[in-house]
């Protein structure tokens, strides 16, 4: 269990994420944001307490490594690293400007703690098996998180790599399904209905668990057990909210991808001042 | 070939702890089951998974290992191109695919497993290096080179026995096309089983008085430009010889240095735009017009052009 002192750093982490997440989208006028601001509480939660990174050192070894296979999240991940130091803040407003070394979708080779390139969708879950596999072979005792759309398992390869991570005993893969209920038509169950995803993945042969995707405090404890697992790789299905902690954002049924007109700016602007406002009141609490 | 492959492998993965093959349940095809029983804990059979073989290879590089991955030609390529293209090549990962039964090799597999465009969709990808060797020798030789270089690869490899053309212990060089004979009147380029071919229509032509020289292509990517180009002026005429279709193949790459550099005339050996069917292979190489006597007209044909 967190300690009250550690739950309120993260909530003020996740706060900045979110708040560092819209002023990127803000600035750029249009983005991926309905997906993004779904995995802000995890992302707090990996890069604010549960992962081994050296943000001096974006390649140190022994790090534990995340893949976003769910590339388009990119800006709520650049917000997490430029927060942890991997860069300064203001590189956040060049997302998408030309010659940025910030893309829509994550870029191993552009980004200093982005540890694989993302973008194509049902990719990462085999990329990140490779990776828990050169873990092992290396002995290496480092993790492997990978943050996949529930939209995205939609697609075959994410089940071919399903099948053969449990066959690997690959204990040292922690997978966390953004179960957000929608995809960019719509919501998942109206265009290719998944059925009970947890379900799936059991049946798969991993080791399953299903927790608040909004709640900082339940998604630790589900990592912090899923390291324990030995022998079976574990899969975290998070229940989220596309658009997660933005009035407006989740009320909007078309979210993966909103493009700003001057209402959008303007309620942005109210998320923005009242995230501010949050997260002066997490700095007075003790 | 597909023994030498295997003996290669072995060698290499014993001289560098990174070393690691991955295949998608074509290991008895490939007969690399000794690498399995030397090196268990760097052999991953995925099973029939080819996108997740290539994307668990780009992982395991992106650790550090080199991944060699084996299956048949099409599903090295066509069925896995964006698996290649993200997860490996525009990632700027360090994978070697192995795609074999090239063209009509494939023989009684039929259509769905003779890749007359695996080399083509390959080349397109940038930063790709695209190799079909011609005999055992030459596999050996450059697969060291394929081992130490750090990029994308994508060998396309006869399994059976191919003919004999370099002594033991030569030595090749990616990107640069073997000189095999000498001639004044016509080059001819050539890769893989078409090779020994060009090398029959050589005899040929000899007889006929008409003085080839012939180049083993091995290199699709980069290709030897200035082989092409001293060539082309010297003999001022090119035939292309491929097991391949001839749109974005070996011809085709032959064609954009001709026309970019030395424009001669050219003559192309290669499927003409088709697919592949059931058959022997020597039933194939009559059917795809890939045998000596198809070259050898291809020659004249291109002589005649010249004058």
């Amino acid at each position: 269990m967190l300690k009250r002192q550690e739950l309120v750093e993260l909530q003020r982490f996740a706060t900045q994420i979110r708040l560092e997440t819209l002023k990127e989208i803000k600035n750029l006028g249009f983005g991926h944001i309905g997906g993004a601001l779904s995995i802000v509480e995890t992302l707090a939660v990996l890069y604010g307490k549960v992962m081994k990174i050296n943000p001096l050192n974006p390649d140190w070894e022994e790090r534990d490594w995340l893949v976003v296979s769910k590339g388009h999240a990119g800006p709520a991940v650049y917000a997490a690293l430029a927060l942890k130091g991997f860069f300064p803040l203001e590189d956040l407003m060049t997302l998408n400007q030309p010659r940025t070394k910030l893309p829509s979708h994550c870029d191993r080779n552009l980004t200093a703690g982005i540890d694989m390139t993302t973008g194509s969708l049902g990719q990462g879950i085999s990329t990140a098996i490779g990776i828990a596999l050169g873990h092992r072979l290396d002995r290496r005792e480092s993790f492997v998180y990978l943050i996949v759309g529930d939209g995205e398992i939609n697609e075959g390869q994410i089940w071919e790599g399903a099948l053969f991570a449990p066959n690997h005993q690959l204990d040292n893969l922690i997978l966390l399904v953004d179960n957000n209920k929608k995809q960019l038509d719509g919501y998942t169950k109206d265009i290719n209905d998944l059925g009970v995803i947890s379900e799936k993945f059991r049946s798969f042969g991993w080791d399953v668990d299903e927790v608040d995707g909004s709640n900082l405090g339940e998604i630790y404890q589900s990592i912090h057990r899923a390291r324990k697992n030995k022998g079976k790789p574990s899969a975290i299905i998070l229940d989220t909210i596309k658009g997660q902690g933005v009035k407006f954002v989740e009320e909007t049924l078309a979210n993966h991808h909103i493009k700003f007109s001057e209402t959008e700016d303007e309620l942005t602007q109210q998320a923005i001042e009242k995230l501010t406002n949050k997260l002066e009141k997490l700095q007075g609490v003790k | 070939m597909r023994q030498m492959y295997c003996q290669t492998l072995i060698e290499l993965a014993q001289a560098n702890e990174q070393v690691v093959m991955l295949d998608a349940d074509l290991m008895n095809s490939m007969s690399t089951i000794p690498f399995l029983e030397r090196f268990p804990e760097r052999t991953f059979n995925c099973g029939i998974q080819e996108a997740n073989m290539i994307g668990i290879a780009a992982g395991l590089s992106a650790t550090g290992k080199i991944p060699f991955a084996h299956t048949f030609g099409p599903f090295a390529t066509r069925r896995v191109y964006d698996q290649i293209f993200v997860s490996g090549a525009y990632a700027r990962l360090n994978i070697k695919i192995i795609g074999s039964d090239p063209g009509i090799t494939a023989a009684f597999n039929g259509g769905t497993h003779m890749p007359f465009e695996d080399m083509g969709i390959m080349r397109n990808i940038p930063g790709m290096t695209v190799l079909e060797p011609s005999d055992s020798t030459m596999l050996k030789d450059i697969l060291r080179q394929v081992a130490a270089n750090y990029g994308m690869y994508y060998l396309r490899l006869l399994r059976k026995n191919a003919q004999k053309l370099y002594d033991r212990d030569s030595k090749f060089k990616i990107g640069e096309a073997v000189k095999l004979r000498d001639g004044e009147d016509v080059t001819i380029f050539a890769s893989g089983i078409m090779v020994a071919e060009t090398l029959q229509a050589h005899q040929i032509l000899e007889s006929k008085g008409i003085s080839a020289a012939v180049y083993d292509l091995f290199t699709l990517k980069p290709v030897d430009r200035a082989a092409i180009t001293n060539s082309a002026k010297r003999t001022g005429a090119i035939v292309t010889v491929e097991n391949h279709n001839i749109i974005n193949g070996l011809g085709s790459a032959v064609a954009e240095v001709l026309a970019e550099n030395m424009p001669v005339p050219l003559e192309r050996v290669g499927v003409k735009d088709l697919f592949g069917e059931v058959g022997p292979v020597a039933y194939l190489k009559e059917r795809f017009e890939l045998s000596a006597e198809d070259i050898v007209n291809k020659v004249i044909k291109v002589i005649e052009r010249k004058n």
